[in-house]
């Protein structure tokens, strides 16, 4: 089997142990190409980010998608610490969060988030979401290279 | 309500097709076109013939423009307060990893490479549409303050 494209690798962060599951199901079903790896809080995610402890080996993500209110550390202050890292700015960061408040939205477009999309609750809806950001983001984009 | 969508692009070409594909995907999108960075700030800024201009829900912005280019234009708008949350998309003929580099280092919420074949290029317009104006929350400007106005509190009753 020829495999000239490297995998694409995203970054999950999300609390609910339904919306995991139902997103690594999606991705399985619509890109395989995809290797999802899943933080449960912002400082799971930013360590991942960082190699530290058990990541050591954890690839750069090409995509981060990033759920808003968690545990220990918000998808906020996750995303704000995200965007001022010289190392990891350029990763493009998905808000993907059950929040429809205005004031959520506004921040993370404030805090660099690159776009804002909202978690819907019906599993046909959830469904085509992650098949819209698999469309967009891992094959419309130009997302930056793993080394930068 | 409309959706108010800048493009900020130099080629004749592009721009019709950009122009026709919107028409065709969503009837609810007004396109205001800027040939050069220049033309783009002033209309960002509200100056001069633009001074009614509303403000964009999305910026799609080339790249390689006369007069200021698009890594200029997508500076400024990154570092304006009453600016830097409008989504600004990258539309340009660039595959080059330093612009692709350099446009996220600049806070570019994504970079699109313009395809050559007209098929593709629609294509293109649709999947814009079907993510960034459908899909994604854009930030409502209600409230926002905008360059050289006065901030309008409206009165609830």
């Amino acid at each position: 089997m020829q495999d000239k494209n490297p995998p694409l690798q995203v970054l999950l962060v999300e609390d609910s142990p339904g919306d995991i599951r139902l997103t690594l199901e999606t991705f399985r079903d619509t890109n395989p190409a995809i290797r999802l790896h899943v933080a449960n809080d912002g400082v799971e995610a930013l360590a991942f980010l960082r190699q530290e402890g058990v990541h050591v080996s954890a690839p750069r993500p090409d995509l981060i998608l990033l759920d808003l209110n968690m545990p220990k550390m918000d998808g906020r202050e996750a995303l704000a610490q995200i965007k001022q890292d010289e190392g990891l700015k350029t990763i493009p960061t998905v808000i993907l969060t059950t929040s429809e408040a205005e004031a959520d939205v506004v921040r993370s477009y404030q805090l660099k988030a690159n776009c804002y999309l909202n978690k819907p609750v019906q599993l046909d809806a959830f469904e085509n979401l992650v098949k819209s950001i698999n469309d967009f983001w891992l094959n419309m984009a130009k997302l930056p290279p793993q080394q930068n | 309500m409309p959706l108010q969508v800048l493009l900020v692009e130099d080629s004749p070409g592009d721009l019709r097709l950009t122009q026709e594909a919107f028409r065709d995907v969503n009837p609810f999108v007004r396109l205001h076109i800027a040939n050069d960075g220049v033309e783009a700030m002033a209309f960002l800024k509200r100056e001069g013939r633009y001074l009614d201009a509303p403000r964009p829900d999305l910026v799609l912005l080339d790249l390689n423009l006369p007069k200021v280019d698009g890594r200029e234009v997508l500076a400024y708008i990154k570092d304006d307060p009453g600016l830097k949350t409008i989504p600004t998309v990258i539309l340009t003929s660039s595959e080059a990893e330093s612009d692709v580099v350099k446009s996220y280092q600049l806070q570019a919420n994504c970079y699109l490479s313009k395809p050559m074949h007209f098929e593709a290029f629609h294509n293109l317009v649709k999947s814009i549409n079907d993510f960034w104006l459908t899909r994604v929350k854009l930030p409502q400007h209600r409230n926002a303050v905008e360059p050289g106005k006065p901030r309008l509190i409206e009165r609830q009753t």
